[in-house]
């Protein structure tokens, strides 16, 4: 299956594991990802209001480069998959604020034909789960991560808003805990899994952020985890900065373990 | 001529599309917003304050700053009023005025280390600077 692949500016800087172990993860799955051309910078969130139209413009230009290679567009950090997606969903049922895009898009050098949110949105987990599927993944497993446990961080943005993002129960998600068992891990359930772990907000108010996610990684290890997985670059930040106890890394990374991929085969030979 | 409370006020509706008078009083939104202890005014006092005008008092506190945009408030509330959309209008309300940019690209050298993500400084900007 081909797709669309939407990186995303910290996946090339900060979160390269991310962005490495997704894409060799997706080759052994038989996923061929097509880095989209000359892609910029979704702005990291997605401003609600509606007369906020210049901002969102990059995501619109992504979506616009899927649908016209004919193929779905998939993200691997939440943060890039919140924007994309709610920006989507404004292209096809706000008609004053697509209204609006199309007349900025008319104006780029080769204008495309005007978009209404047709492309479709996919996070590499839902690719995982509805496409691939897990017990396909389950079969690919070569290095199972058996006996370990393991606390999967939804955070807010693969879930909320769920209205957009239909991405799981945004109350009582399953998404990755099957992922995890599907890796041959036991999954670690606890009260904080989709609460916030600050964001942002650890530039103007640093305290706040470090209460926020302490609170998480604490809920996690309490209930006995011994590693916690994330999709979002700066939640895992805020895990690790504000001290918590367990290592962090992110759900790629343990995916390429599992298939066995972690390892560059190429870079083993030089 | 309206004074600008009155302005605001609907400039804020438009903008965020939210209704406040669909609300029920039932607290929900503070109840789970993760901000509650740092707010001076809360989600729920922002959509009453909203609805009965009272829109420069909420412009000059800090607790339009408090909100994570975590859309607990939005996903839990009863009645779908969507409580952050409010406060993100009012704060870009806030903000849009002249000099009135929460943070700036000069603050950012002194507010990060060697391993912040770029998805927070782009974040950031977009929701304290205009």
């Amino acid at each position: 299956m081909k797709v669309s692949y939407f990186p995303g500016c910290t996946l090339k800087t900060k979160a390269k594991e991310l962005d490495i172990y997704a894409r060799r993860s997706a080759e052994a799955l038989g996923i061929e990802m097509c880095e989209i051309e000359n892609w910029q910078c979704c702005g990291g969130v997605f401003v609600s209001a509606k007369d906020e139209i210049a901002s969102k413009l990059s995501s619109v230009r992504a979506l616009i480069a899927a649908r016209d290679s004919g193929t779905p567009l998939v993200t691997v950090c939440s943060a890039c998959h919140n924007v994309i997606k709610q920006t989507n969903a404004a292209m096809r049922t706000d008609e004053d604020f697509a209204k609006k895009v199309n007349l900025y898009m008319s104006q780029d050098k080769n204008p495309s034909e005007p978009y209404h949110g047709e492309t479709a949105v996919y996070h590499y987990l839902e690719l995982l789960r509805d496409t691939v599927g897990f017990d396909k993944i389950k079969e690919a497993v070569r290095n199972p991560l058996t006996g370990k446990k393991i606390a999967a961080y939804y955070g807010c943005m693969l879930l909320r808003p769920n209205k957009v993002m239909r991405f799981d129960d945004p109350e009582n998600p399953t998404l990755m805990e099957n992922f995890i068992r599907a890796l041959g891990a036991e999954p670690v359930i606890y009260p904080q899994r989709n609460e916030c772990c600050g964001g942002y907000v650890v530039l103007d108010d640093a305290e706040l952020a470090k209460k926020k996610s302490l609170s998480v990684s604490e809920g996690a290890k309490d209930h006995g985890a011994e590693m916690i997985v994330t999709a979002c670059p700066l939640c895992k930040y805020n895990l690790v900065k504000s001290g918590s106890e367990i290592p962090v890394i992110y759900f790629t990374e343990l995916l390429a373990e599992a298939l066995g991929v972690k390892e560059d085969k190429n870079a083993e030979q030089k | 001529m309206q004074n600008k409370n009155e302005l605001v006020r609907e400039q804020v509706l438009r903008m965020s599309g939210v209704n406040p008078r669909k609300c029920m009083r039932c607290g929900k939104c503070s109840a789970t917003c993760p901000s509650y202890d740092e707010m001076e005014y809360h989600p729920h006092q922002f959509v009453y304050m909203v609805e009965n005008g009272d829109i420069e008092t909420l412009m000059n506190s800090p607790s339009v700053y408090k909100c994570l945009s975590c859309f607990a408030c939005v996903d839990r509330c009863p009645r779908d009023v969507e409580p952050a959309k409010l406060i993100e209008a009012l704060r870009l309300c806030v903000i849009r005025e002249k000099d009135k940019n929460h943070m700036t690209a000069d603050d950012i050298p002194s507010l990060i280390d060697e391993d912040m993500p770029q998805q927070a400084l782009v974040s950031a900007m977009r929701k304290y600077s205009k």
